[in-house]
């Protein structure tokens, strides 16, 4: 595959089936609604809670609220990236996480270094009764033993190749795509 | 590696607007973290941060030393008084003494203008200006533009004057230079006897009436009169200057309804600002000492290092 031309893995029907199935998993494994909290790990976790809270109340007629989470300031490398600053915003729904059962959701799971850096964040916020790892996609690298526990796909990708998940209203259209890249992943 | 504000955060006069505008923006999203029920972030973990103060100032340090815990930092406070500086010592000296025990920032508040520039000349450690005598006193001007930002949506169009002793003010210096930087509009009002020779040359206007520059301002920034130029011969009396230059409710009444009131604290009540309007509703003053944590924080991250947008850029696909 030569850069610049991204191959699909899933085009908009298949995200959205996935999202249904990872949906009714997390209701599964919470047990129901009722004190889940999905978390998106900034940025594209983010608009993806919000649908899993759609796909969720579609499903079971209750919203579980969503908050959304930046790790930046988590970060284990903060020193060895790049020099132009913007820190997301952290924020949890109301009523906290304390003996919630938190759902973080990120796009794309691939060293754990940013769950590492979540786990960390939450632990700030307060102590949740269960935390579970969805991801849309686990591309295969871990760095760290942590793993997803619900995930909408499953692909090994090499070093060299970038797994993206592209989602309104951040991008124009819902996939993923995998394309070749100059290998710098942290 | 270079940082994105470089290694020392020295004044604003040399500061771009993109670097100024990062600065706030940074601020404003580490407000949310003091909301927190634990106010503290990782970012600063292990390193060393010296306070040095060798002028008096209880706000600005504790500012500092907030700033500095919630990005879990280690920091000492040296004072001047009851330090080997009282001894005699240098200041390099000082500073040298300081890098031998292995630290990585210091946050200098000195009483010659220029220190801060010296020592950072000197010490690889990052340098912070925490006030150099008549000079600048970036951390300040920054959480007043933060300030002004939060009430009015912009700093571009505004018209912000300055009132009070500008000739010995190094918070109006800072403030001159990032307003106009950011696209305010300037001006300056207060005593002959307070002003620079041709403060115009700085690109401000000048009111020698508060009436009038009240009737002008979106944002009127009051200075402290310290006490000491009233000894010195600048002003006859603290009665005669609050009368002729006194921020009053009376004065503000001509002022446009949504007019904003800044101070740098601490305020000489009665003096140049009257109590009615230091609580009033036009003034943001408690907004300035909350602002000025988040705005120390940032200036800290980004002068250690910090870097998100890029963090976005690494993560792609995932970390």
């Amino acid at each position: 595959m030569s850069p610049g031309t991204p191959r699909e893995l899933m085009d908009e029907r298949a995200v959205e089936r996935a999202l249904a199935r990872m949906a009714r998993e997390l209701v599964e494994r919470n047990g129901g609604v009722r004190d889940m909290v999905l978390v998106g790990v900034h940025r594209r976790g983010v608009p993806l809670s919000e649908r899993l809270a759609d796909e969720i109340e579609r499903a079971e007629g209750a919203r579980p609220p969503v908050g959304s989470l930046d790790i930046t300031l988590y970060r284990d490398d903060l020193m060895a990236i790049g020099p132009r600053p913007v820190v997301g915003e952290s924020r949890l729904p109301e009523g906290g996480i304390d003996g919630r059962a938190v759902v973080i959701v990120d796009d794309v799971f691939y060293t754990g270094r940013t769950v590492r850096a979540a786990l960390d964040e939450l632990a700030d916020f307060g102590r949740p009764s269960r935390i579970t790892l969805c991801v849309l996609v686990d591309r295969g690298g871990r760095e760290l033993p942590i793993q997803p526990d619900v995930v909408g796909l499953t692909v090994q990708a090499r070093a060299e190749q970038r797994v993206e998940v592209l989602i309104p209203p951040l991008d124009e259209r819902l996939a993923v795509v995998m394309a070749d890249r100059p290998g710098d992943e942290s | 590696m270079p940082t994105f504000l470089g290694k020392d955060l020295i004044g604003l006069e040399h500061l771009s607007a993109e670097q100024i505008l990062a600065i706030l923006d940074t601020a404003e999203t580490f407000k949310e973290i003091s909301e927190r029920p634990i106010k503290k972030v990782p970012v600063l973990r292990g390193k060393t941060i010296v306070n040095l103060f060798f002028e008096p100032s209880t706000r600005t340090r504790i500012s500092f030393e907030f700033a500095e815990k919630r990005l879990s930092a280690d920091t000492v406070n040296v004072a001047a008084t009851g330090s080997s500086v009282a001894k005699g010592e240098t200041l390099v000296d000082t500073a040298r003494n300081l890098e031998a025990m292995r630290i990585d920032m210091v946050v200098i508040r000195h009483s010659a203008s220029g220190a801060a520039r010296f020592l950072a000349e000197r010490i690889p450690s990052n340098v912070v200006n925490a006030g150099d005598g008549r000079h600048e006193h970036p951390t300040q001007a920054l959480l007043d533009l933060l300030t002004i930002r939060d009430h009015r949506g912009r700093i571009d169009g505004l018209k912000v004057c300055i009132v009070g002793d500008v000739l010995h003010s190094r918070v109006a210096r800072s403030n001159i230079w990032g307003l106009l930087r950011l696209g305010a509009e300037v001006a300056v009002c207060g005593p002959a006897t307070l002003m620079p020779a041709a403060v115009e040359t700085l690109g401000v206007r000048f009111f020698r009436r508060i009436e009038e520059a009240i009737e002008w301002a979106d944002v009127l920034n009051v200075l402290r009169l310290q006490l000491e130029r009233m000894q010195a011969g600048y002003v006859p009396s603290l009665r005669e200057y609050n009368r002729f230059f006194g921020v009053s409710n009376d004065r503000l009444a001509a002022a446009s309804d949504d007019i904003l009131v800044l101070h740098p604290g601490p305020m000489n009540r009665g003096v140049e600002i009257d109590s009615d309007v230091a609580d009033g509703p036009h003034s943001v003053i408690l907004d300035q000492v909350t602002n000025g944590v988040a705005v120390r924080m940032a200036v800290l991250y980004l002068l250690a290092g910090g870097a998100p947008e890029a963090a976005e850029a690494a993560k792609g696909g995932g970390r």
